[in-house]
């Protein structure tokens, strides 16, 4: 984790040590220093080795046990160093900074949590009891839950996935550059992005539009919702538990008509003229018994009428379907080699549903998957770069041993490649945890204001309550300290590895 | 021994006529889904763009994809108008914002790191650990504190304002990453610097500063994303007047479906810096992700 700058040529190394057993860290890092040294600076070694070596000796330094056991430098500069008035100096202006922008928010707020709205009345814990039971944070949190169980696995897993395939292609690096922009992209244009992604209609939103495309290659319904048979007792068919049966049984070598009504002419306007079947085993037509402007014979089709096309077609017999046909462009329909007897043709229920017009992305049940996607989209090449980092650094000689004793590739990545990678895994999976806790953006602006309150998330609420128009700051402070409790984790973990390392 | 090398072998070979077959099917495949997964993750930027080319009539009735099949459809109407409606003076909020933030953090970042990695001082790893701490520190404890503080101060909604957030919640990414890479740097050349009795500024603008450009290079490309992409602390600090473009355009975003035509173009006006940057750069982008995934 510290180190991983000072060795550019093998930034992997240093991420594989990172995290891992003490042992192999603290070799590595202690190696990835002295190459560099040694290279770069051949002519100077002999002044400074005396230097070196002339120092060494003096006292340990009195900042503690973090720097006593690393090897001569550190003591070394001590000597020859400035004084530590010199350090204030070069320190001044960041800590300025962060005290009054980063220490002091954190103090300020946590008394500032204590307080009610206005900020006048001392409510001690009241704020944080209010997080806890009122419904409309609850579901925040439970978000927040969904959103750290859900999407830090996924993008690690996907980042594995896509750093082992990557491996075996020639254009790696262009496939790497694809999957990684999107972390160049600003969280409100990824939130514009998805938006125009889940549009509803499958005519503006390629999510839908890709979705309906392979609903309806699998399933040929057309969808005519409202299509009926005319009300009276001429009409051929007749509408039975919302399925279309012809009034009698009809035989093989039959013509069947089907006339329908009940269609806007909208909804036919492309479709083709309907014709007779051909004669010959049990066909027929299915076809919108409607002239545009009046006319036409009842129950008869006429020149301009139009053919009802992707209609599923039945032929019943003791109540079992015998045969399933679907009607032509034209209309018509042709059940071949059926068995002599009587049939009921029968249109089922499923022709007149409405068509499947793909899903609510940006409704209530699908808006936090839906952003998570967003989210992943995002994220996905960053967990990709590092862990294919760590891959690269993985030696070729056990997994090359292991593939020459006959182990299969998948048993090489379930027992070589992914323990070697672990340290590297956590650390993306950690990196997510830590990002997804203080997801903002992609919330905000993918999900739409009326679903706001189910898409909420802890760092958004803390926003609305504090400035999108809740002007509570007591509730916003409350909210801010818990962010800061849940983060605290993560806060540790980064110094104990830090102090780890350095060691 | 020989028996076992040559039944490795033997098996090596058994696997290798086999095996080599699976690996190019395999092979095959693979290309596939990956051709497949590259096409998943362009596809929406792509939609972006070609949304931001087509007039108000045409999204609103057909997909943006037909624009393939009907290139005659590509305006820059949108473009135009965008220009013409202010957004120009969003996006100068924006640059006006980024880059102070930028040069200030790295200066400022650097000299403290200097100290942490060259300067012995009493509670220098105590120091650090404290920097160390507060790279997770989530911005959003910050908001309502620092409104305050700015209130009081007068520059609350001024570029200024937003600039200092920033740098402030950079420093400790900075200092972290920078004091990481100037630990590495040899000993000896510094060492040799003070021996000449050359006083430490002068050290550390000749002798570190030269040597740190990509870990610096690395630093100040993610610096100017993060700021650059920003949207929270805009909200809360920049008034109307300097707003940047990311604000600018999340005040559209309410009648999404009748602002496309804003929100498209400016959109992606908004990340064509970052990407020409993040090409330019994606070397010292990728070294800094791996020098510092904890934020």
């Amino acid at each position: 984790m510290t180190e991983r700058l000072d060795g550019p040529q093998a930034p992997g190394g240093d991420e594989l040590a990172a995290g891992g057993s003490p042992g192999p860290a603290e070799t590595d890092s202690d190696v990835a220093r002295p190459p560099a040294t040694d290279t770069d600076t051949d002519t100077d070694t002999g002044a400074d080795t005396s230097a070196d070596t002339a120092t060494d000796p003096h006292p340990a330094d009195t900042t503690g046990a973090a720097t006593a056991p690393r090897p001569a430098g550190g003591t070394a500069t001590t000597r020859l160093g400035p004084s530590p008035k010199m350090a204030v100096l070069f320190l001044l202006p960041a800590l300025l900074l962060l005290a009054a922008w980063v220490i002091y928010p954190i103090i300020y707020s946590i008394f500032r949590s204590l307080f009610d709205a206005a900020g006048d009345r001392f409510v001690g814990l009241e704020n944080y009891a209010a997080i806890f039971s009122d419904s409309g944070t609850l579901t925040t949190i439970r978000n927040n839950i969904i959103w750290v169980v859900v999407a830090p696995l996924i993008v690690t897993v996907l980042g594995l996935i896509f750093a082992v395939l990557t491996e075996r292609i020639r254009w790696a690096t262009a496939f790497k550059l694809i999957l990684f922009m999107p972390m160049a992209v600003s969280l409100l244009a990824a939130g514009v992005i998805f938006r125009l992604v889940y549009e509803q209609d499958p005519d503006k939103g390629v999510a839908n539009a890709v979705i309906t495309t392979v609903h309806d290659t699998f399933s040929s319904s057309q969808g005519y919702p409202g299509a009926r048979p005319r009300e009276n007792d001429q009409a051929p068919v007749v509408l039975k538990d919302g399925d279309v049966v012809t009034r009698q049984p009809v035989q093989p070598g039959q013509q069947v008509l089907i006339p329908l009504v009940g269609l806007k002419p909208d909804a036919v306007k492309d479709a083709t003229p309907a014709k007779t079947a051909a004669a010959g085993g049990l066909s027929g037509t299915v076809w919108l018994d409607v002239v545009h402007g009046g006319g036409g014979t009842v129950n008869q089709i006429d020149g301009t009428e139009k053919g009802l096309a992707g209609v599923t077609v039945e032929a019943v017999a003791d109540g079992k379907v015998k045969a399933t046909t679907e009607t032509a462009a034209d209309g018509t329909f042709y059940f071949s080699g059926l068995p002599a007897g009587s049939y009921d043709v029968r249109l089922p229920q499923s022709n007149f549903e409405a068509a499947f017009n793909g899903l609510t992305w940006l409704g209530p049940t699908l808006i936090t998957p839906a952003i998570i996607g967003a989210y992943i989209w995002v994220w996905a090449g960053f967990a990709m770069v590092l862990i294919a980092a760590g891959l690269s650094a993985i030696p070729r000689d056990a997994l090359e041993a292991a593939r020459i004793d006959g182990a299969t590739e998948w048993q090489v990545f379930r027992r070589i490649t992914v323990p070697l990678l672990a340290p590297v895994l956590l650390v993306v999976f950690v990196t997510m945890v830590i990002n997804v806790l203080k997801v903002f953006d992609l919330v905000f602006i993918i999900a739409p204001g009326s679903v706001q309150p189910q898409a909420n998330v802890i760092a958004l609420e803390m926003w609305r309550v504090s400035f999108g128009g809740g002007g509570n700051q007591g509730m916003g402070s409350a909210l801010a300290i818990f962010l800061l409790i849940l983060v605290l984790p993560f806060m540790i973990f980064n110094i104990r590895r830090f102090r780890r390392d350095e060691r | 021994m020989t028996t076992l090398t040559e039944a490795r072998h033997a098996r090596a070979i058994e696997r290798g006529l086999l095996g080599r077959l699976a690996d190019r099917i395999g092979g095959g495949l693979v290309q596939v889904a990956l051709v497949l997964i590259a096409v998943f993750w362009l596809v929406p930027t792509l939609g972006l763009l070609v949304v931001s080319l087509r007039g108000e009539k045409e999204n609103n009735s057909t997909g943006w994809w037909t624009l393939f099949t009907k290139p005659a459809q590509v305006t820059f109407e949108n473009y135009s108008n965008l220009l013409a409606s202010g957004f120009t003076s969003s996006f100068w909020n924006t640059v006006l914002i980024t880059v102070p933030a930028t040069v200030l953090v790295i200066g400022i970042a650097a000299m403290a790191a200097y100290a942490f990695a060259w300067i012995d001082f009493p509670g220098r790893d105590a120091i650090f650990l404290v920097v160390i701490g507060l790279l997770v520190v989530p911005v959003q404890i910050a908001l309502i504190p620092i409104a305050k503080l700015y209130g009081a101060l007068d520059i609350f909604g001024s570029i200024l304002g937003v600039v200092l957030f920033h740098v402030a919640f950079g420093l400790p990414f900075a200092i972290f990453l920078l004091r990481n890479f100037f630990v590495g740097i040899p000993r000896e050349l510094l060492e040799a610097a003070r021996m000449d009795g050359a006083p430490e500024w002068r050290i550390f603008v000749t002798v570190v500063f030269p040597l740190a450009k990509p870990a610096i290079a690395s630093l100040g490309i993610f610096q100017f994303l993060w700021v650059w992409n920003d949207l929270l602390v805009a909200l809360v600090f920049a008034d109307s007047a300097n707003q940047p473009m990311t604000k600018a355009l999340q005040s559209q975003m309410r009648q999404f479906g009748t602002n496309v035509d804003i929100l498209a173009p400016g959109a992606f006006l908004s990340l064509i810096i970052p990407l020409v940057l993040f090409f330019a750069f994606q070397r010292y982008f990728v070294q800094g992700l791996l020098a510092g995934s904890v934020k």
